[in-house]
């Protein structure tokens, strides 16, 4: 028998009970949408974290105050125990690497800014004005912290763009004069809205002089240090000075960690990358499922078929003939519900990215592939038992039954 | 030569744990181009027969020469490349394949055997005109008569052009009228030389054949011939 007539005769024997073929196509195809829908979303999460890094700046190294033991970033990079406080002296000494270009300090805390009897709580920063450089950031009106000491406090704030329209609406803000915890500042410039990045919302900060921001909340320590090596290339050199300086600094000892922006994306890529694998296998288990339906499907097929197969042995049927047209007819049918979840799929897909048009959530290539190749393997998998079985029954017995 | 040796057929059942014997020292000898019928009570082994002779079954002691060639020690493969191109069978049920069409089912065993499209589309018309069913290429079973869809069967039976014709009870589900018009078919098909075997328990229809074997208990008890001996 020919392979185009084995296909049609399956095709016609699916077509036969179309209710039966139906529902088997609908439970495939729910599997295989299950697959591409959470790998779109997992995938999708993936590149919206690797963009919010990516809008950090390639160059960029951060100091943070503690050592962390192991390579790469942990949870425990961001809450170390701090052995040494990290000062504006260490940043300003950093400087002396040649290949390090630029640094910006950074002070953080909670505070509140008042004007016109207006009040709101918000983020304050202490920084430089390289600042704006390495995380490149714009601004909006006026113009960012001026160039002096890092020490020094002068009262002059910029504020983020949500700050400007709060406190001053459509008013210009640039030349006003807010209140920030007990101090007095003269408002110099707006940012741009920029939205956010490293879970920092540039928008609602009020950003001050390093100084200023040390004194504001009475401390020594900085949060971290920004620093800009010169190029990609020198990313490592200047890690290794930074280290060195820092350990001359801190009396032998090198308590601070580096991140550069390349090992925060590497890991997290890694992190979401194994989520999604994690959920597409999740969703994979469905496909099997799936697939023992397939198997038990098949098996009332061949018993309700084995009037049909007794008569197919009796003009002549090899076993080969009936195992390949039932195997035909599983693999078609995993096929098409294949199809149609890849379709249900992408039409889930797409109605993610369209209630939340932040999140990139396309289905990655391998897992449409791998989606659509489990179908088809656990679809005939499964086929061969029913298949076998029919070519095993005994034609006089299997024509008997009406 | 003769078409069909059986020498010492045994046929042993068991059915739970007794034994029956389904066919007991059969023993015939059919020639080519006969007309035969095999009668006999519920339970003599008619069907057995027929099914052996079709090579459907196999026997558990004896030996089974069809055109001269032992069969039964064939495997599964041979076996169907002979049911394919040497036997037809024509039930009782018709056992058509009911989402298949008219002609789809006549095509059946041109599509096993993977004759070529259009020479499956050549026999299937002449089929279709020999048989008087035109007009039905296209209709399923169930938009069929008895007497068409016995018709359908018995074409599809033919359309490989086998040697012998074996009829299980083939006008069993029709009424007197069709049951005749059916038998003559049969009849015609014989005397193109198709060797024809008919188990029945009509008596008419039994009576009609050139050679008439009466079957009790597995065993053949009477060999009836017509002097005439059959037109080849």
């Amino acid at each position: 028998m020919h392979t185009a007539d084995t296909l049609r005769f399956a095709t016609r024997a699916a077509a036969g009970n179309l209710l039966r073929t139906a529902l088997m196509v609908l439970a495939m195809a729910i599997g295989v949408a299950a697959v591409v829908v959470l790998t779109a979303l997992g995938d999708g999460a993936r590149r919206y974290v690797v963009g919010e890094f990516g809008a950090l700046g390639s160059n960029l190294i951060i100091v943070l105050p503690g050592r962390s033991e192991t390579g790469g970033i942990n949870p425990g990079s961001f809450v170390t125990a701090t052995p040494r406080d990290l000062t504006v002296e260490d940043a300003e000494a950093l400087l002396r690497s040649p290949w390090v270009a630029r640094i910006a300090p950074l002070s953080v805390g909670s505070g509140e800014i008042s004007t016109g009897g207006r009040l709101r709580e918000v983020t304050v920063v202490g920084t430089s004005a390289d600042f704006t450089v390495v995380r490149q950031l714009d601004v909006a009106a006026g113009s960012f912290l001026p160039r002096e000491d890092l020490r020094r406090s002068t009262n002059v704030a910029v504020i983020g763009a949500t700050i400007q329209r709060e406190l001053f609406g459509v008013e210009p803000a640039v030349g006003r004069l807010v209140r920030i915890g007990d101090r007095r500042f003269r408002v110099i410039g707006v940012m741009a809205a920029a939205g956010q990045g490293l879970g920092m919302n540039t928008d609602e900060m009020v950003i001050v002089p390093v100084g200023a921001a040390l004194a504001i909340f009475d401390t020594n320590t900085l949060f971290r240090i920004l620093v800009e090596a010169r190029d990609r290339g020198a990313l490592e050199a200047a890690k290794a000075d930074i280290a060195e300086i820092i350990r001359s600094r801190h009396a032998g000892e090198e308590d601070v960690t580096l991140l550069t922006q390349d090992a925060v994306l590497a890991t997290f890529d890694r992190i979401l990358a194994t989520l999604t694998l994690a959920v597409a296998g999740i969703a994979a288990i469905s496909l099997a499922v799936a697939g023992i339906l397939v198997m038990n499907v098949m098996l009332v097929s061949v018993t309700q078929r084995t009037a049909e197969i007794g008569l197919l042995k009796a003009l002549g049927a090899e076993p080969r003939t009936i195992r390949r047209v039932f195997l035909a007819e599983a693999a078609l049918l995993s096929l098409a519900g294949g199809l149609a979840g890849l379709a249900l799929g992408h039409g889930g897909a797409a109605l993610l990215r369209l209630a939340w048009p932040v999140l990139p959530a396309w289905p990655p290539d391998w897992a449409v592939a791998a989606g659509l190749g489990t179908a088809l393997v656990t679809g005939v998998l499964f086929g061969v038992l029913p298949a076998r079985r029919a070519a095993r029954l005994d034609p006089v017995q299997a024509l008997g039954k009406k | 030569m003769a078409l069909i040796e059986l020498d010492g057929i045994e046929r042993i059942f068991t059915l739970g744990d007794s034994q029956v014997h389904a066919l007991q020292s059969v023993s015939l000898r059919i020639e080519a181009g006969e007309y035969l019928s095999v009668m006999g009570p519920s339970g003599s082994g008619k069907s057995t027969l027929l099914n052996l002779l079709g090579l459907l079954d196999r026997p558990n002691a004896g030996h089974y020469r069809l055109e001269g060639r032992d069969v039964t020690t064939l495997d599964a493969n041979e076996q169907a490349a002979l049911r394919r191109e040497r036997i037809g069978f024509v039930f009782q049920s018709f056992h058509l394949v009911p989402r298949l069409s008219a002609a789809e089912n006549i095509a059946l065993p041109l599509m096993l055997a993977g004759l070529p499209v259009a020479e499956r589309h050549t026999r299937v018309a002449a089929a279709l005109h020999d048989f008087g069913l035109e007009g039905r290429a296209g209709h399923r079973p169930d938009q069929l008569s008895g007497g068409q869809r016995q018709r359908v069967a018995i074409a599809r039976a033919t359309i490989m052009r086998p040697a012998l014709l074996l009829a299980d009870e083939p006008t069993g589900n029709l009424d007197r009228a069709t049951g005749q018009e059916v038998t003559r078919l049969l009849e015609e098909l014989n005397a193109g030389g198709v060797t024809l075997i008919v188990v029945t328990h009509d008596p008419a229809m039994g009576e009609r054949a050139h050679r008439r074997i009466r079957m009790e208990d597995g065993r053949i008890v009477g060999d009836l011939r017509r002097g005439v001996p059959p037109a080849g």
